[in-house]
């Protein structure tokens, strides 16, 4: 074929008008027409975290599904934009700031470790990005624009401990991991401990990479505590547990954990090593309400390899929903109409009963449990209606202070 | 006095553990001057054998003394044909290439097995001191410590096939002179130093908590230890093993286990200063 500059010419122009038109066309015809509300979703999926975060994934792909099987939210469908954080809190904050300036999403749910929610919350809250961080953690967030529904130490710890008091006795001694989760934590434990009328013999921090727990088990008998409540977190602090058994100390001191069975650990261990420890959370896969066993599985025939469905995943799943509520009150995906809907006490059932958002703390009122393993699984011994964020609520006011943005450290 | 006792056995458990856990690098890095960044990824892979051969039935103690070393073993011989060979002689690069297995390792184990955690329950049981419990399996540790102390020892400087590996490490132009092939001795020395690392991985995979990422947490403190330790293998890991067993298990009996760690990672910064040439470049200058 000959060329030509009057060829080249047209099809230079021609090359050009496509470019130029194509995210036109783009637009209208993959989004434009059914113009979708877009949720944010940043979970680790890969990484230490990953079996935490896997199944907050299915559970918000459960809630988004079910959403659109229903014709989606004020008539236009949802679509999930998700990133894969690999437990790394960088790509928390790239992500976090991709989502709100590229992807223009109209809420995120996300975050899982306290560092990662303290990592994007500002991100969020600059860009005006409605954000939802749907796990247990420390307290004391007090943020407009932040909704956490996750259980918070008023709502477990403060179940936890006078329990295992009642069984075990008044002496405690605490073990946790040696970061905020662990050190706000075990105040807290030292504090419920004081109010039942008992006394904390020690508390041990231990970095994330301790495996060798063999000290810490003799110092533990030499102080003869009537129990141990622990706060040890991730794969290598799972080796106390062992350690402790092999030790013959298993029976002898009975414990309490706010972290253990929150991922896999009844399976993975042995039930000689696992059996009677005491745990308190907002939800468990084995609780037999309609909703719970519905909502279990809907996600293990989607998923039949997902690690355990704990309070992560229900909190996700009734996140989304509590977010959906609001919407469909505020009849707008406006941001402060959605926020000012919310407020108003929107409440869902799921799988964990009845959840309500509560206006001066944006934490939700909530049933809490408490239960024991047993033969690797938990038995749920114990549940509690309706209780209150009141460790937040004693230092947060969303409606006196509406402009606050601080994670407080409640002092004890 | 039973707490004495107690604690006394502690630290033997720390020292063991930490000696179980640094002689295959002692003898790859020490001897083969190969910077393994894997060696964590070994001993996760060592525990992941152990732990899935278990689950699937098979005895337990031949499950961590056989299939852990062995599979390791091979599969540090698949590392070395493929990989390492290449890199003799070449520090720096022998760094980044095994960093980048380690992150493969630990895809590829991620990919199959998930990151959830894995386990086998602890063999043997606890046994008391006066008002105290310590558990038998601590013992076994230790004794594994001197078995495959004396091992190493007896292989390295009784057998002719220590000798070769020994002059082969010193010299290997000189002893490709006398007949011996280096490419081979490297080969067969690499696979050792792997199958030591899975069976450090086995005994430790009824006492820890396993999942893809547990090497992250074994290999500074070995890395430490061996260069704490010197160009001996045996004599100065060992008595690098000792020093930072017992300062961190001593440490975190008095202290906290946070200040252990400090402590350890402290003292390992001192003897570098004051030793350059580790502990055994001291006071066992020629020893094995």
């Amino acid at each position: 074929m000959p060329f030509s500059r009057r060829r080249f010419l047209r099809h230079s122009a021609l090359a050009t008008t496509t470019l130029i038109a194509a995210p036109t066309v783009f637009r209208s015809g993959a989004f434009g027409a059914e113009n979708p509300i877009i949720v944010g979703s940043l979970h680790d999926q890969s990484g230490p975290i990953a079996a935490s975060g896997t199944p907050m994934v299915y559970a918000l792909q459960l809630a988004v599904n079910e959403i659109n099987a229903g014709g989606g939210l004020l008539g236009r469908p949802l679509k999930v934009i998700h990133y894969d954080t690999q437990s790394n809190i960088q790509m928390y904050s790239q992500f976090a700031q991709q989502l709100a300036v590229k992807d223009k999403v109209d809420v995120v749910h996300g975050g899982i470790t306290s560092a990662s929610r303290e990592a994007v919350r500002p991100t969020f809250d600059r860009f005006k990005v409605l954000y939802f961080y749907n796990v247990l953690y420390e307290g004391g967030v007090c943020d407009r624009n932040t909704f956490c529904t996750g259980t918070t130490p008023a709502q477990t710890v403060e179940k936890l401990v006078p329990s295992a008091m009642k069984k075990a006795g008044k002496k405690a001694y605490i073990i946790a991991a040696d970061y905020n989760y662990g050190q706000i934590t075990a105040k807290w434990m030292t504090k419920y401990v004081k109010d039942n009328g008992g006394e904390v013999l020690s508390t041990d921090f231990f970095p994330l990479d301790v495996t060798n727990f063999g000290t810490t088990i003799s110092k533990i008998q030499a102080a003869k505590p009537d129990l141990i409540l622990s706060a040890l977190v991730g794969g290598n602090h799972t080796a106390f547990y062992r350690q402790w058994t092999s030790a013959g100390m298993k029976g002898k001191i009975p414990i309490a954990s706010t972290t253990f069975g929150l991922v896999n650990e009844p399976t993975t261990l042995d039930a000689a090593e696992s059996d009677s420890i005491l745990g308190s959370y907002g939800y468990f896969e084995e609780l037999t309400t309609p909703a719970s066993k519905s909502f279990v599985e809907k996600i293990k025939k989607a998923h039949p390899d997902s690690p355990y469905v704990s309070e992560l995943a229900a909190c996700t799943y009734e996140g989304v929903m509590l977010w959906a509520a609001g919407v469909n009150k505020a009849a707008s995906i406006d941001r402060m109409k959605v926020i000012a809907a919310l407020e108003d006490s929107v409440a869902f059932d799921g799988p964990s009963g009845k959840v309500s958002l509560d206006k001066a703390t944006h934490h939700t009122t909530r049933n809490a449990f408490l239960a024991e393993v047993k033969d690797r699984k938990w038995s749920v011994l114990e549940s509690y209606s309706d209780v209150k964020p009141a460790d937040t609520a004693s230092v947060c006011d969303l409606v006196k202070n509406p402009n606050d943005t601080k994670q407080y450290i409640i002092n004890l | 006095m039973a707490i004495y006792l107690i604690v006394a056995l502690d630290v033997l458990n720390g020292i063991a553990s930490l000696f179980l856990l640094c002689l295959g690098l002692a003898i790859i890095f020490g001897m083969m001057k190969i910077i393994n960044l894997a060696h964590g990824e070994f001993i996760m892979l060592g525990a992941y054998a152990t732990v899935i051969s278990a689950n699937a039935g098979v005895n337990i103690w031949i499950a961590m003394l056989v299939v852990a070393p062995l599979f390791v073993g091979i599969l540090g011989l698949v590392i070395e044909r493929c990989l390492i060979r290449f890199l003799y002689g070449r520090l720096v690069d022998s760094m980044l290439a095994t960093w980048g297995l380690s992150l493969l390792i630990i895809g590829i184990i991620t990919t199959i097995y998930g990151n959830t955690q894995q386990g086998v329950p602890t063999p043997l049981g606890g046994f008391s001191i006066g008002s105290y419990q310590s558990s038998y399996y601590t013992l076994f540790l230790a004794s594994m410590a001197i078995v495959m102390m004396a091992l190493v020892y007896g292989v390295m400087s009784y057998t002719r096939l220590g000798l070769i590996a020994r002059a082969t490490m010193q010299n290997p132009a000189m002893a490709a002179t006398l007949g011996v092939n280096p490419a081979r001795v490297y080969m067969s020395t690499f696979t050792v130093g792997a199958a030591i690392t899975g069976l450090a991985g086995g005994l430790l995979a009824p006492v820890s908590g396993i999942t893809p990422g547990m090497g992250g947490a074994y290999v500074a403190k070995a890395f430490m230890t061996v260069v704490g330790g010197g160009a001996a293998i045996l004599s100065g890991t060992m008595s690098a093993a000792s020093l930072f067993g017992a300062v961190n298990q001593i440490g975190a009996y008095f202290t906290t286990p946070v200040y252990g760690e400090v402590l350890v990672f402290t003292a390992a910064i001192v003897l570098i200063r004051l030793l350059p040439q580790g502990i055994s470049g001291r006071f066992f200058k020629g020893n094995l």
